[in-house]
């Protein structure tokens, strides 16, 4: 009974990630979003083979605790990595024209493709 | 003597000397670079023996016996992985020598970095956990972003930022399926034959996952961006075996741990690879940069290893491990003489690709060399995988995946020969306004020495074919029948 | 007797010796004339003894084999029978001439290393094809002469030769996808067997039937591709931008012949002319090829450009060979086989003299050939000589092969075929005869005067070489009953086939 319930609050926690991930274009926002996942995945990983095994199991735990230490490392690199963009771009968003598909001929013609190929020798 | 240990050589020289570069002061750094880069490459060759003579290496750490504890497994596809690593690492090193001189200060970073991601590549191909699994393929893609974010221009931080978005998503899909698999089966061991039927939900969330952090289409957003403004020898890593550990985990998932998934998730993965062949094949077609030619390329050519899935018998095993090596191979080569072609003309725009052939006759034979791998023809390597698959198709009676094999390869011929026929034959010779000097010979050699064995391997490919073969993907035999009789050896 | 390493080495070494100029040449580089110059004449001569050798030996009764295992179950095989030796030595003879007249002819173009690399490249695979064992080794061949021969078509690196080239990678590489399909098929169900006279895939004829008829219209369109048959000939017109000694070889030997060689193999040597029959599949390439024939005139009549009018000439000729294969019997057999030769010297003539006009005078139009017979007698009479060959008028080479198809036509009981026969030597008189016509009789002085001014000795063996393969056309007529001339060597290798 009361496991459906944390199953429920991370589902709900989830979607709420998704959403912000969806939605939201600063990094940062996508950020704390997909930190929201995460914490709703931990949550489920603690509760849900508990809610088979009646009794806690210590799998579980640690991978949780794993887990955790990456996403922890995760973000922080991640950040790092925000704010060199934001030092060098002037915002911290992911420049949309960034999606070449199938356009990206036409989109190189105009915009003079060679520049993005170019590097410091 | 038993091998087993031997296998942590191919994690801990990495590491340590990971982690000794950045202590050690820059004037000493190129020992640590070296050891580290080419000392675990010589370990294949005793550990080579041993898988096959004894097919399966196994090795868990102290005294923890899975899942708590880490567990590690070499098998003949691994050890394939790893060779493709190794050759690709080493060939890649000159450039990358030239480029950041392990002696200068502020390369540092970059060379720690570099066996770093050497460290999670190899973790990545022994982990025999589902979990373990997780931690390594983190690990290898924190590694490859920060590489890729070297170059510090918007373009790579946007592209290196955008990798780590989507690598972030993939990854938490993935553990959010090992989560459902525990506790499903009680068990986070790759290898479980004769389970019960693995919980679709947690399949696709695990493949998910997994397909994301491989690029293959439609989850491959990231990839064109990421190769083409990361460092040349990051690229050839990258497209050589960072793409293929993710989806070797995703094989070995499907085949491994999933004891019968369903038939529609199946044919729907394999349409999937069909999708990013072709989807691959044509965007590579159109694309206005070399480097973005051969990133999309990459992206077709992941889509033949997922053909393996609806394939499914032990010679569709053979060719798809084989085209695993030849495509790495030829790929890396391609990124190398890129990079050098960029070092050189100072942008990798097509249009300033005339006249190559007289420049950097190398290169442009690297790039062609690599180019007949990739269509297929034959004799080369990636002839001899696609006839592997081929045949694989005609037995299975697949005939759609054996028309779209063929026809791939007329795809991919138009994206090699568009870019051949701009190289030596466009008639305008444009001349580029100011060349910059050329790199070290012997960054190009090994570039086109990449090449050559992609080649070559095709003219003999026993060796590879026979310890594919022998250490079929679970020794458990779940569901790769083998040939039929008369057609194999 | 010969050693048996002799025996295992051979195939491979008449195969590698161009390769071998191939990388002398590229790493030669492009300034280092003189050195190339020998060393394509030195590998020319010495393929040329090599073929020679092993022909001789075959002869006596002599077995050359080579296996090497490509995968598990498939082999890489070459061999050398009476067939491989025909079509070796046409190539081998026929690569010496032309290296000689290319070095004349691009005396003063650029990119030479990469032209003459490739040219040895592409020789090399017609080789490979000569002496392949099995479908999977020409296939590689065929491959890889696709990828060789491409560089040559493109040469020029005008748009027409860029254009040129993406269609005949499109018409050659598709070509090249059908055959691989065909080959995994054929593979699947027959297994690694190598080309025995009669065909080997008999036993399987009850069980598959049809998939055996897919599969050998595929073969047959696969192969097409390269033999030019109606309508899979798009690619050869428009491939006449490449330089003169590039457009003599490809229609030749290495491209059309090759595409015409795997055909012969597949009919004789896999399948077997009775399957083929018994198959069903005989009429229908009787009619492709009647149809190719036909056509190919029509198309020809109608063009003015002198070297496309030669090239649909070509895509016609060709198509003799694949009659005369589907007639069967010992006389069209032989008829058939013997075309190959017979038509490669005839057309390598007509294309030197084409390429001499057009380097020379800058002629690529039909009626700028008036009054060329008194400015250029010499090339005008080679020119001449090959034309009239071509119609089939006695004692030259092409007399022979129609008259072997005819009566092979007759013996068989096909008197369709040899309505065919005439009608096309008609339409052959018909296209070539106004050549003839304008080169001696027309009124002098239309074109200009010299284009270029090349020396005395490319001049000479620009004009040598055409005379030498005019003189074989004749001599070999002449000499038709020698028992080492190309028709008593057919004849033979007929006899294998067709009891």
């Amino acid at each position: 009974m009361t496991s459906a319930i944390f199953v429920l609050v991370a589902a709900a926690i989830f979607g709420l990630g998704v959403h912000g991930l969806l939605v939201s274009a600063h990094i940062m926002r996508k950020l704390l979003a997909l930190n929201l996942m995460l914490s709703a995945l931990f949550l489920l990983l603690i509760v849900v083979p508990a809610s088979i095994d009646g009794h806690p199991d210590p799998v579980p735990q640690a991978l949780v605790l794993t887990g955790i230490v990456i996403a922890v490392s995760t973000t922080a690199f991640a950040l790092a990595l925000m704010v060199r963009l934001f030092r060098k771009q002037g915002h911290a968003t992911i420049h949309p024209d960034l999606d070449p598909a199938l356009l990206g001929r036409k989109h190189g013609r105009r915009t003079a493709p060679e520049a993005e190929g170019e590097r410091a020798p | 003597m038993s091998f087993d240990k031997l296998l942590l050589a191919l994690v801990f020289i990495p590491l340590g000397t990971a982690l000794v570069a950045v202590m050690l002061p820059p004037a000493r750094r190129r020992w640590a670079v070296l050891l580290g880069s080419l000392a675990w490459p010589c370990f294949l060759v005793p550990l080579s023996i041993a898988v096959a003579r004894e097919q399966t290496l196994t090795l868990v750490f102290g005294g923890w016996s899975p899942p708590l504890g880490i567990g590690w497994r070499l098998d003949a596809l691994a050890l394939v992985v790893l060779w493709v690593h190794a050759l690709v690492g080493i060939a890649a090193l000159p450039g990358a020598w030239q480029r950041f001189k392990p002696e200068e200060t502020e390369s540092g970073p970059f060379w720690s970095l570099w066996l770093i991601l050497a460290t999670g590549v190899n973790l990545a191909t022994l982990a025999a956990d589902l979990f373990n699994l997780y931690v390594a393929l983190e690990l290898t893609t924190l590694a490859a972003v920060a590489l890729i974010a070297t170059d510090d221009g918007i373009a790579a931080l946007s592209a290196a930022m955008r990798y780590l978005l989507l690598a972030v998503l993939g990854s938490l899909m993935y553990v959010l399926g090992v989560g459902l698999v525990y506790a499903q089966t009680g068990s986070l061991a790759m290898h479980q034959p004769g389970l019960v039927e693995l919980n679709n939900v947690a399949l696709v969330l695990m493949l998910t996952g997994l397909m994301v952090k491989a690029a293959i289409f439609p989850l491959h957003v990231w990839l064109p961006h990421a190769y083409s403004n990361a460092p040349g020898p990051v690229a050839a890593i990258m497209s050589a075996v960072v793409g293929k550990v993710a989806l070797v985990a995703l094989w070995r998932i499907w085949f491994e741990t999933a004891v019968d998934p369903p038939t529609l998730l199946t044919n729907l993965l394999g349409l999937i690879g069909a999708g990013a062949i072709v989807y691959g094949a044509l965007a590579a077609y159109l694309q206005p940069r070399l480097k973005m030619v051969i990133a999309y390329s990459s992206i077709s050519q992941f889509g033949f290893l997922l053909l393996l899935l609806p394939l499914a018998c032990q010679q569709a095993f053979q060719g798809a491990g084989f085209h695993l090596l030849a495509h790495g191979l030829a790929k890396a080569a391609m990124f190398l003489a890129a990079a050098n072609i960029v070092t050189v003309l100072g942008s990798d725009s097509i249009r300033h690709l005339p006249g190559l052939d007289k420049r950097m006759p190398l290169e442009a034979f690297t790039l062609a060399l690599a180019g007949v791998t990739l269509i297929g023809l034959p004799p080369s390597g990636g002839f001899t995988g696609k006839w592997m698959l081929l045949s694989a198709a005609w037995e299975t009676g697949g005939w759609f995946w054996l028309v779209l094999i063929v026809l791939s390869g007329l795809m991919s011929a138009a994206y090699v020969f568009r870019i051949l026929a701009l190289t030596c034959f466009h008639p305008a010779r444009r001349a580029v306004h100011h060349l910059h000097p050329k790199p070290p010979a012997i960054t190009s050699l090994a570039a086109l020495m990449l090449a050559l064995l992609a080649v070559v391997i095709g003219l003999y490919p026993h060796p590879v074919l026979d310890l594919l073969g022998s250490g079929v993907l679970m020794d458990g035999g779940v569901r790769l029948q083998s040939g039929v009789p008369g057609a194999g050896p | 007797m010969i050693e048996p390493w002799l025996a295992q080495v051979l195939p491979p070494a008449v195969v590698l010796v161009s390769t071998l100029a191939a990388i002398v040449i590229f790493i030669a580089g492009e300034e280092r004339q003189r050195l190339r110059i020998w060393v394509n004449l030195v590998a020319a001569t010495l393929k040329l003894i090599l073929v020679v050798w092993i022909g001789l030996s075959v002869l006596a009764g002599n077995e050359f084999l080579f296996r090497f295992e490509l995968l598990p179950g498939l082999e890489l095989i070459l061999h050398a029978d009476a067939l491989s030796i025909l079509f070796a030595s046409l190539s081998a003879v026929l690569w010496l001439v032309t290296t000689v007249y290319a070095i004349a002819y691009l005396e003063h173009s650029p990119n030479r290393a990469r032209f003459f690399g490739f040219f040895s490249l592409c020789v090399s695979a017609t080789m490979g094809i000569a002496m392949a064992g099995n479908l999977l080794t020409l296939f590689i061949f065929y491959e890889l002469l696709t990828l060789t021969t491409w560089p040559l078509v493109v040469h020029n690196g005008t748009p027409e030769a860029l254009a040129a080239g993406r269609s005949y990678l499109r018409y050659t590489l598709a070509g090249g996808v059908v055959l691989l399909t065909a080959l995994v098929w054929l593979y699947g169900l027959a297994g690694n067997a190598v080309f025995t006279p009669g065909g080997f895939l008999a036993p399987l004829a009850a069980e598959h039937a049809t998939e055996l008829r897919i599969i050998f219209a595929m073969l047959i369109a696969g192969f097409g591709v390269k033999a030019g048959l109606v309508p899979l000939h798009g690619w050869l017109p428009k491939a006449m931008v490449a330089p003169a000694p590039v457009s003599a070889l490809l229609h030749a030997v290495a491209v059309v012949k090759a595409g015409a060689f795997g055909i012969i193999r597949t009919v004789e040597d896999v399948y077997g002319l009775e399957l083929v029959a018994g198959l069903g599949m005989r009429l229908p390439l009787i009619a492709v090829a009647c149809w190719t024939i036909i056509i190919g005139s029509l198309l020809a009549l109608r063009e003015h450009h002198l070297k496309r009018r030669l090239a649909y000439s070509t895509v016609s000729q060709v198509s003799y060979i694949v009659l005369g294969i589907a007639v069967g019997g010992l006389l069209a057999t032989s008829g058939g086989m013997v075309h190959l030769v017979h038509q490669g010297l005839m057309k390598i003539t007509l294309f030197f003299c084409a390429g001499i006009f057009g380097l020379l005078l800058g002629v690529s139009k039909i009626d700028q050939l008036d009054g060329l017979g008194r400015r250029m007698p010499w090339v005008s009479v080679a020119f001449t000589v090959a034309a009239l060959g071509m119609i089939g008028l006695p004692p030259i080479v092409g007399f022979i092969s129609k008259w072997y198809l005819a009566s092979g036509a007759l013996a068989v009981g096909m008197p369709a075929v040899l309505a065919v026969v005439i009608t096309s030597a008609l339409l052959n008189a018909a296209y070539f005869l106004p050549l003839v016509g304008r080169l001696w009789l027309g009124p002098p002085g239309s074109v200009a005067a010299a284009r270029i001014e090349i020396g005395r000795l490319p001049r000479l063996a620009l004009v040598c070489s055409a005379l030498a393969t005019a003189f074989l056309t004749v001599a070999l007529g002449l000499m038709a009953a020698h028992p080492l001339s190309p028709l008593n060597w057919v004849i033979k290798i007929a006899e294998g086939y067709a009891p």
